[in-house]
């Protein structure tokens, strides 16, 4: 077995389901240099036909993705979230919307690479972690890998599923590096991870952190701290947001009675505000403390070095979360 | 090429099909029945008859809010596109979509959309997907002098033609994009000038005749099929309704003179294309004749099996969302 990137295992999966599949093509901006890393070689491998550069044109390209896939063919659209806006009305108004509008008429298997900058000093402009706007539009799948192997697992899910899928990739986590299995080591020779199937990171019995994304990694590390002081912690990665896995989280919060959410989004309307109203609404009674949402400001990007760290989620806040949780 | 007799026949039978069946749509709102917006096509019905004439089953379009001429040019049931504006379950779209929702995939409709020229995109990834999997279908988009200034259409010429796409830009210029007329929203004289920026030809034809548009797209189509790449037709139109049934309710004030809307109506598309077929001994006039009465016959039935038709059941309402389920 190989230790292998984030965005290593992004392109392969990209790849594989283009050797796969001929009907599988990727179309975005700056591919064939490579400029966001994971289509390095595609143009020589697969031709300039099945790798498109495109213009500057993301409401254009994204409608073309659509549109083709009407017609039998499955795009894998490289963009960055900070993009997604200049294609909003084909992301939502037909995206989300063609296949249930047309009673069932359409299948839509276009696979959304969306690359998550933030805390870079990039400012408001390129740090968008905007996946629960698109929770809150019925019609479109959404993938979180906070790791290298989820990430080639729902990615190759995301390319054979005949919805539209957006996949967000984080930016802190595209350079961290796992063991990936090798195609030859693994059962079925490939590797395929379910949607809406949560990942229980660890186990424990005092307290519940479901990380999304980047904030997976935070929760890890705030549960290594406090493991020192004997607290058990379970940590719980959803890896899609839709569907949701909320039956995994809710038997955890069960046995913990308490739970924090980690995630970089801005916190009003977020993946972790959903959560933790779903496990008030459907978990109240298992309860023993208020729930604690560690997420974003409620604040645009600042670029200054010296205010954009108190932005995010960092280990040290969900430690306190913890603490309050625990009380 | 020329048309034959069966086809100029079937495209009169089409264009009576769209009127009828909108008139049918304005005394269902008129009683109270119909609930939604709806967009007459009166008026236009040459362009979309003219256009799909020169198309095959396996052509794709898609259109826009002023949706039911498109696809009933194309083919489609009118049982179903009637049963579809009244909400019911044997609707195209199951009561899901609406008037501006129609779609029929088995013919290449690839749906009617609410948003003004949000459809341009979709045809221009069609014709992408007949270019890389090596298909010989083309695309055809209608949208209005008001998408024209849309980003999206622009984006989307561009696109076609930078990849020589098999798509043609159907413009249906009726003058107004709601109530805001083309010389106060188009910097230029006719849509069509645009062709020239994308490096495809603009072609601007007269939109009253079908057989005008028909030749048109004939040509367009053909440059398509051999790689040639898009096409952009500005077919001069005008719609004699209001923009949406209703609206004359709600403005306060009028933006087209009587005179204007007079005037347009003397180049009504159906005599127009009525006495072409008869001076050039196409057909006779009680040819023509037996054609309305077995249309009108058709509407009625559409209206009586759209009332017929059940609406869909509660249990319905999550159905249609996935196509690989949750």
């Amino acid at each position: 077995m190989a230790t292998k990137t984030y965005i290593q295992a992004i392109a392969e999966a990209t790849i594989e389901e283009m050797e796969r599949d001929k009907s599988v093509f990727t179309m975005g901006e700056d591919l064939r240099h490579s400029v966001y890393g994971a289509t390095a070689g595609l143009v020589e491998r697969f031709g300039e036909d099945r790798v498109l550069d495109t213009p500057l044109s993301e409401n254009g390209f994204f409608g073309a993705a659509l549109g083709a896939s009407l017609c039998g063919m499955r795009p894998i659209v490289e963009t960055v979230t900070s993009f997604l806006w200049v294609g909003m009305d084909q992301l939502i108004s037909q995206a989300a919307k063609m296949r249930y509008m047309f009673g069932g008429q359409a299948e839509l298997p276009v696979t959304f690479r969306v690359r998550m900058f933030y805390a870079r000093g990039a400012s408001a402009h390129h740090s968008d972690r905007n996946y629960p706007v698109f929770m809150n539009t019925p019609g479109l799948k959404i993938i979180c890998p906070s790791n290298a192997y989820d990430a080639k697992g729902l990615m190759k899910t995301a390319v054979r599923d005949n919805d539209v899928c957006l996949l967000f990739e984080d930016g802190i986590a595209i350079s961290s590096r796992m063991e990936v299995p090798d195609n030859a080591d693994l059962p079925n020779g490939e590797l395929l991870v379910p949607f809406g199937v949560a990942n229980i990171v660890q186990p424990g019995s005092d307290v519940t952190i479901v990380g999304i994304a980047g904030g997976v990694q935070h929760a890890i590390d705030a549960a290594k701290v406090l493991e020192a002081e004997g607290v058990s912690a379970e940590i719980i990665d959803p890896r899609t947001l839709v569907p949701l896995d909320k039956e995994t989280i809710l038997k955890s919060v069960a046995k913990t009675g308490r739970l924090v959410v980690v995630d970089p989004a801005h916190k009003m309307c977020s993946a972790g505000s959903e959560i933790a109203s779903i496990v008030a609404q459907e978990g109240f009674w298992d309860l023993q403390a208020p729930i604690q949402v560690v997420a974003s400001e409620q604040v645009n990007v600042p670029y200054s070095p010296a205010l954009e760290p108190l932005i995010y989620p960092t280990p040290s806040k969900v430690v306190a979360a913890i603490r309050e949780v625990l009380d | 090429m020329a048309l034959d007799k069966q086809q100029l026949v079937e495209m009169y039978r089409r264009m009576c099909r769209i009127r009828y069946f909108e008139e049918a749509v304005i005394e269902i709102h008129s009683s109270g029945e119909l609930i939604g917006p709806a967009h007459p096509y009166i008026g236009e019905e040459a362009v979309a008859v003219g256009a799909c004439a020169a198309l095959r089953d396996t052509d794709r379009i898609a259109g826009n809010h002023r949706s039911h001429g498109h696809p009933i040019a194309k083919g489609g049931d009118v049982n179903r596109a009637m049963a579809e504006i009244l909400g019911k379950s044997d609707g195209y779209c199951k009561g899901k979509g609406g008037s501006m929702h129609l779609a029929d995939f088995s013919i290449g409709i690839l749906g009617e959309s609410g948003i003004v020229a949000s459809s341009v995109p979709i045809a221009t990834g069609a014709a992408l997907a007949a270019k890389l999997s090596k298909q010989d279908f083309v695309s055809l988009v209608f949208f209005g002098d008001g998408a024209s200034n849309q980003g999206a259409c622009h984006e989307s010429m561009n696109m076609a033609s930078l990849w020589d796409l098999p798509v043609i830009f159907m413009c249906e210029n009726n003058g107004y994009a709601i109530t805001t007329s083309y010389k106060n929203s188009v910097s230029v004289d006719h849509v069509s000038d645009r062709a020239s920026a994308y490096g495809m030809p603009g072609v601007l034809i007269d939109g009253q005749d079908a057989i005008a548009v028909w030749e048109a797209t004939n040509e367009a189509v053909r440059r398509a099929r051999a790689g040639e790449g898009p096409t952009l037709i500005e077919a001069m139109t005008y719609r004699f309704e209001d923009h949406s049934l209703g609206l004359d309710k709600i403005r306060k004030s009028e933006y087209r003179t009587q005179e204007e809307v007079d005037e347009a109506m003397t180049r009504d598309p159906l005599p127009i294309h009525r006495s072409a077929m008869i001076n050039q001994g196409f057909a006779t006039d009680d040819e023509c004749d037996e054609i309305e009465a077995t249309v009108h016959t058709e509407i009625e039935g559409a209206v009586e099996f759209a009332r017929n038709s059940p609406y869909p059941k509660p249990e319905d309402l999550y159905e249609d969302m996935w196509a690989t389920p949750v």
